[in-house]
């Protein structure tokens, strides 16, 4: 579905993916690892166009990235930015339904309204928050109306860029439960990027880490535990001490 | 030998800055290119452009009329105390209305826009950049110099001039408000002296420098704004930046238009 290869990118000197080879099979989940700064949400943007790579291929569904129809070529993606990057100008539900309410296939206020009201249901908020700004909201509502706006289109490739960040344990495990169901029943390809390891062991068919620009490990989720990696079992075991240095 | 690298070292940085001058330049030209271009392209934000409408135009209409006011009649005052000394006085209600439509009243009002309009554009923009907003709308499927830029200086460059014109009025205005109550002139032939001396060149060639200035106002404010490094110091910057460049460009159009509407 998504095959990165060899993918190369610096803001001046500073070095961040340094061949990053990748693959990520249809309707599957692969969730991405590494310390902060490792260049993960760089490597989201990467694939989407909106970060230009200096070198490197990426392939989605059989086209190169950097052919074909950049709009068509978006309209089968959603995206949850770390930051949530809420429209605050516009109220929740028209954040939620911005995508329905443009283009060629617009629907109908009424009809965009309800379908952003469901989503909203779905990510674990009431309909009344619908008419508020994202400025009145918590952060961890704000994130989860990131969410219900990246899916709201039911693209078939979603990427989640920390979705569980500062969501209590249960909202959380309701996150977690609702990335499942996209993949499994919408059969959606989704790729997510957190740090907390119940929400990895939770989401992922696949787990991929990355360490200092390239990919680490990767492999199904089963053999995350039993990998042999000593990077790898520092990490998922959250040891201070191990090859990746505390002081990045 | 020291003399030598001494001026070498000059001669390079003033050949990078004038190199990265140009580039500037070349970037905002391209950059005007696709929002002018998307005007022509559908589909069309109408309720962005409505919206920026009333934004820049209705709610700039108090700082317009107020600077108008004010510059109207500390023209009518100039102009007499100059005018006294050839015995020229009834010269006042000409001038002032020259002075206002062809000159004072787009580039004043142009410039009161610049500080209330370019420096807002900027700074929703930039914040819209650092925030990831304008990465979201890409990703939504939505380009953003057509759902951001385009309408703000569409709107801009239309109503700029409606402001101007209305500012016109009311420069006149204070004109005769000082003429007819500082000074002794008389109502009737204070206003026969505007209408008499005013052609209809002297308000359209103010009401095309309006139209220009609209379009630089908001075309920088966007400019800026969307190349707004990260942070609040970012936009900060892209703010400023902003309001000077548009101000300066106000009147460096200013005085090519003048040359050319001469
Ligand atoms: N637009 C940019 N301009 C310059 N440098 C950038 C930019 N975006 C990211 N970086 C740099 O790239 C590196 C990786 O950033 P990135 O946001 O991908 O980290 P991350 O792995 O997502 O970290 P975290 O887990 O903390 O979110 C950082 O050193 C950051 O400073
Ligand atoms: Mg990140």
């Amino acid at each position: 579905m998504i095959k990165i290869t060899d993918l190369h990118k610096a803001f001046g000197s500073n070095v961040v993916l340094n061949g990053v080879d990748l693959h990520i099979k249809k309707a599957s989940s692969m969730v991405i690892i590494g310390g902060s700064g490792t260049g993960k949400s760089v490597l989201l943007k990467c694939i989407l166009g909106l970060i230009q790579p200096d070198s490197g291929t990426i392939i989605v569904n059989g086209v190169d990235t950097k052919s074909g129809d950049r709009e068509a070529f978006l309209d089968q993606f959603g995206m949850l930015f770390q930051g949530g990057a809420l429209f605050d100008s516009l109220p929740v539900w028209q954040n939620v339904a911005f995508r329905l309410l443009q283009g060629k296939h617009r629907l109908s206020k009424a009809d965009a309204h309800d379908i952003a009201i469901e989503k909203l249901r779905r990510v674990g908020l009431k309909p009344d928050i619908a008419e508020l700004f994202p400025a009145e909201l918590s952060g961890g509502m704000q994130k989860r109306v990131g969410l219900a706006r990246a899916i709201a289109a039911e693209p078939q490739i979603i990427f989640f860029d920390e979705p569980t960040t500062g969501l209590d344990p249960i909202m959380s495990g309701v996150i977690n439960e609702l990335v499942r169901e996209i993949v499994e029943e919408m059969g959606a390809t989704a790729m997510t990027i957190t740090h907390d390891m119940s929400s990895v062991r939770a989401i992922a068919d696949d787990v991929a880490m990355i360490h200092e620009g390239q990919v680490q490990w990767t492999g199904p989720i089963g053999k995350m535990d039993d990998s042999g990696d000593p990077y790898l079992d520092q990490f998922i075991n959250a040891r201070a001490e191990g090859p990746i240095e505390a002081v990045r | 030998m020291m003399m030598i690298q001494a001026i070498d070292s000059i001669l390079a940085r003033i050949g990078r800055s004038t190199l990265g001058m140009f580039e500037s330049i070349g970037r905002l030209v391209i950059f005007a290119a696709i929002a002018v271009s998307h005007i022509f392209r559908p589909p069309f934000y109408y309720n962005a452009f409505l919206q920026q409408l009333i934004n820049i135009g209705f709610y700039s209409l108090p700082v317009v009329g107020l600077t108008a006011l004010f510059t109207g009649g500390a023209l009518a005052l100039q102009i007499y105390s100059g005018g006294a000394r050839f015995n020229a006085e009834a010269i006042v209600p000409s001038i002032v209305a020259i002075g206002i439509t062809r000159e004072l009243g787009p580039v004043l009002g142009g410039l009161m826009v610049a500080g209330r309009v370019s420096t807002s554009i900027a700074a929703e923009i930039g914040t819209m950049r650092v925030t990831e907003q304008i990465d979201a709308l890409t990703t939504l499927s939505t380009n953003p110099m057509k759902y951001l830029v385009t309408p703000r200086v569409l709107a801009a460059t239309v109503i700029l001039p409606v402001l101007v014109f209305i500012g016109d009025t009311i420069g006149v205005m204070g004109g005769y408000l000082v003429g007819t109550h500082r000074l002794d002139f008389n109502d009737a032939t204070y206003l026969k002296n505007t209408w008499d001396i005013l052609e209809f060149d002297d308000v359209s060639s103010g009401l095309i420098k309006a139209a220009a200035f609209g379009f630089i106002i908001a075309l920088i404010g966007c400019y800026s704004g969307y190349h707004s490094q990260r942070g609040a110091q970012g936009v900060g910057n892209a703010t400023k930046t902003a309001v000077v460049t548009a101000s300066v460009l106000i009147f460096a159009a200013n005085y090519l238009l003048t040359e050319l509407l001469f």
